[in-house]
């Protein structure tokens, strides 16, 4: 019964979020993104103290419910166990030793790189982050071919139920890195079912002593127990030892199925009684603040911001020295351009595990994973680019689904006034400089005017700009049709900046007449 | 992107030079077309003072009713332009009132089939929304269909062209038996103005060419596609003055109340040039795509030449 609920409640949950992630036409509403809001690293990165203290709570009352239902991860992981067993009929697990130094080790080196400003690394281990990339990468590109075959059918018909859309490639090394978790975590499971959540994944550690004082536990009925091992072979934590009868809580994902498989009725789901409470190992306890994660926050942000100014003055100094504009200038971005909201490249590397649900969702196809354009730290985190798109004016999706705060949910007002990047107009390759030719592509995508149209030579108009009203869209830079170089772009920001939005004032004009 | 289009273009136009021949003896066969449904009194009309839809029944009415343009059994095509992720109010995208009415009356005209889209600047699905235009086209009955996806075109030749010389059609406009043009009158930071040439630029794939080879020649070598709308209808309720053809404030858009209908492209498009003149100073020779159209033999910009019917509501 009780493994029953888990696995109904962890199908639906999963189905639901990795939908939500494939859903490009905006079906599923909005507020399905709370689904990844309540996983864990993207709440406590967002200082969520509500849901950090829900599954806090969840996991002392219950142990590691989170692992079994609630991480998408671990969901997979069962998947692939069950996938395993169902295709080698006498598959079977054994105990085995807890391997609590490693897992440890890996916590320390995660929440140590961490405060060193380097996320990368909780990135590529926090199992909702895997998850996310695994679906955006992987599944997507999937989906959306199965998409697009249905509307060719369809289309056939003249039906327009489904439409086209535009598989693009998003780098390949977020796509690599996303096969290889796949195929690592998928192995591991398929061998040993929860060998990562147990050795390796950051959250599952974490929890893992937080379940040890759960009040809920597995535990055996002495009296109905004949050691027959079956709730052994059966665990894919590998963490009953039915010899001695007892069940290692820091591993136990609380999955239900030893009790399922029981048939003398010796495993029971219930509160400990003080006497069990007390077994809490006390070499571990030394270990406790890294348990709870609080960082201190300013001196992480010293040192990132260290880290960064390093960076930034490096590309300044490299920018002085790039010098004068050639004829026909390739462009070049010295900067990349962070998401609107993303506040600045120290914050969004901060608090960014590259789970790329951002990218999944952004309607205008202009975010995709950076590879070393933030450096190091940043590596997957999303950046914009122009390629198939620009950033609509009036959408704030990117900052409406993220679940750990690195990009800031901004209203439509702020998002106006959202400075991502400077545009940059290079005289040299425009087509009314060279071709004496009407164009203003770029002016006509601006939203803001800030690439205007002035009088030229005759009848023509050539592009101006204004700096201090551009909002960075890309607009301009994705029209241009200069060949073979642009002659518009933008320039990203370290930190973004506020543009103000004036307002105008609309004159009464009454036309009462033909005109001709 | 843009050198691939280059290099597409390269090809296409190479490809049409070998197809130029069929495509001769293919505008024979249409020639005709223009002339059969010119048997009107009025060459335009043009009507100030009312709501959209009120304005086009009486310009309609004037010129002999929709019967005169559509046929029963028709597949019509209504091409508004729907470019801007942008409310009515900005007028940045054809009046939806407009765009329904006309689509009313085509059906009303015995239409089998009325399909609308646009070749967006903004995300298509925000604009076709947002807009309004696809809530009151499929209010109206009509398909509303997109337009995102190079496949959704077919390349025509158009061997009148000077410096475009294919191009590639939305399939719901190069599928149809008739095709209504229904642009906005904006001012446009490139063209100048936006009319019902400009409107073009929304049936064609690759608009970057346009841009990168002279966009007012371009905008009117678009316009010698053979298959001709057989009505031109500005929608100038609202205006867009000042920058268009995106704009960015209500402060760019003026309440102007008028419709201006021809089958006379160049025509209409003057017409509407020397009605926006009225708020702001636009003289025609700095439209150079119409008058590049008037040398390419498509209409007349001599608006005393014509029979024009202007009515006040």
């Amino acid at each position: 019964m009780l493994k029953k609920i888990r696995v109904t409640v962890s199908i639906i949950l999963c189905s639901l979020i990795t939908l939500y992630f494939l859903d490009f036409g905006g079906i599923l509403p909005q507020q399905m993104s709370f689904m990844a809001d309540v996983q864990f690293i993207p709440a406590l990165l967002a200082l969520n103290i509500a849901i950090v203290g829900a599954l806090v709570g969840l996991t002392l009352l219950f142990g590691r419910i989170y692992c079994s239902s609630i991480c998408l991860m671990g969901i997979y992981q069962d998947m692939v166990a069950w996938l395993s067993k169902k295709l080698i009929r006498k598959k079977r697990y054994s105990y085995s030793k807890a391997k609590t130094i490693l897992r440890w080790s890996i916590l320390g080196a995660v929440i140590v790189s961490f405060v060193f400003g380097f996320t990368f690394l909780l990135g590529l281990l926090d199992p909702y982050g895997a998850y996310g990339r695994i679906v955006t990468h992987l599944f997507r590109p999937a989906y959306l071919a199965g998409n697009n075959l249905l509307a060719e059918i369809f289309s056939k018909f003249e039906n327009y139920t489904f439409y086209k859309v535009s598989i693009y490639g998003l780098g390949i090394f977020s796509t690599v890195i996303s096969l290889l978790t796949l195929i690592g975590i998928g192995f591991l499971a398929w061998r040993n079912g929860r060998t990562y959540c147990n050795t390796v994944c950051p959250v599952g550690t974490v929890l893992g002593f937080i379940g040890k004082f759960s009040i809920f536990k597995i535990q055996f009925i002495d009296e109905n127990c004949n050691s027959c091992g079956l709730c052994t072979m059966k665990c894919k934590a590998s963490c009953i030892n039915s010899k001695n009868k007892q069940v290692d809580y820091s591993r136990c994902v609380t999955c239900f199925n030893c009790i399922e498989t029981c048939n003398r009725n010796a495993l029971k789901f219930a509160p400990v009684g003080p006497k069990r409470q007390k077994v809490a190992e006390p070499s571990i306890a030394y270990n406790y603040q890294k348990g709870n994660q609080t960082v201190d926050d300013s001196k992480r942000r010293f040192l990132s911001a260290t880290l960064i100014t390093g960076i930034a003055a490096g590309k300044l100094l490299a920018q002085e020295s790039a010098g004068k504009l050639l004829p026909k200038k390739d462009i070049k971005r010295e900067t990349p351009i962070a998401p609107p909201g993303a506040l600045s490249f120290e914050h969004l590397q901060d608090k960014c595990i590259s789970c790329h649900l951002c990218i999944s969702k952004c309607p205008s196809h202009v975010l995709k994973p950076a590879f070393l354009e933030y450096g190091l730290s940043g590596m997957m985190q999303p950046k914009m680019y122009f390629d198939h798109g620009f950033c609509n004016y009036d959408c704030t999706v990117c900052g409406d689904v993220c679940p750990t705060g690195a990009i800031t949910k901004l209203d439509v007002d702020a998002k106006h006034q959202t400075q991502m990047g400077k545009v940059q107009f290079i005289k040299e390759n425009c087509i009314v400089y060279y071709d004496e030719t009407n164009c203003g592509a770029c002016s006509e995508h601006c939203p803001t005017q800030a690439v205007h149209m002035v009088p030229y030579k005759g009848v023509l108009t050539i592009p101006e700009t204004d700096q201090s009203i551009c909002v960075g869209c890309g607009g301009c830079e994705y029209v241009c049709p200069a060949i073979p170089f642009k002659a518009i772009f933008v320039e990203g920001l370290n930190v973004q900046n506020k543009v103000e939005v004036k307002k105008e004032k609309k004159e009464e004009i009454v036309i009462d007449d033909f005109g001709f | 992107m843009d050198r691939r289009n280059f290099l597409k273009a390269i090809a296409l136009t190479g490809a049409a030079f070998t197809t130029m021949k069929e495509a001769d003896a293919m505008s024979i066969l249409t020639q005709g077309f223009e002339s059969a449904n010119a048997a009107t009194k009025y060459d335009l009309v043009a009507v100030i003072g009312g709501e959209p839809e009120v304005m086009f029944r009486k310009a309609i009415a004037e010129l002999g009713g929709m019967k005169n343009f559509i046929s029963r059994g028709d597949k019509v095509c209504v091409k508004p332009n729907i470019g801007w992720d942008q409310p009515p109010e900005m007028a940045a995208d054809t009046n939806p009132k407009l765009v329904a009415e006309i689509i009313k009356q085509c059906f009303d005209a015995g239409a089998k089939e009325v399909t609308v889209f646009d070749h967006t600047c903004d995300d298509w699905r925000k604009c076709y929304a947002n807009s309004g235009i696809e809530a009151a086209a499929k209010a109206a009955g009509a398909k509303v269909v997109p337009a995102h996806q190079e496949s959704y075109y077919k390349t025509v030749s158009l061997p009148k062209g000077k410096k475009l010389k294919t191009a590639k059609i939305h399939e719901a406009i190069v599928d149809s038996d008739k095709w209504i043009n229904v642009p906005i009158l904006k001012n446009h930071g490139g063209a100048q103005m936006t009319i019902s040439m400009k409107n073009y630029m929304g049936i064609v794939w690759d608009r970057g060419f346009f841009h990168a080879n002279d966009l007012q020649q371009c905008i009117a070598d678009a316009c010698t596609y053979e298959k001709r709308p057989v009505l031109n209808i500005v929608d100038a309720y609202r205006l867009m003055k000042t920058s268009g053809p995106r704009g960015k404030s209500p402060a760019d858009v003026v309440l102007s109340k008028g419709q201006f209908i021809s089958q006379n492209i160049v025509a209409v498009d003057t017409a509407a040039v020397n009605f926006f003149n009225q708020v702001r100073e636009m003289p025609l020779e700095r439209v150079k795509h119409i008058t590049n159209a008037q040398a390419l033999g498509l209409g007349t910009t001599n608006l005393d030449s014509l029979n024009i019917r202007r009515i006040r509501v």
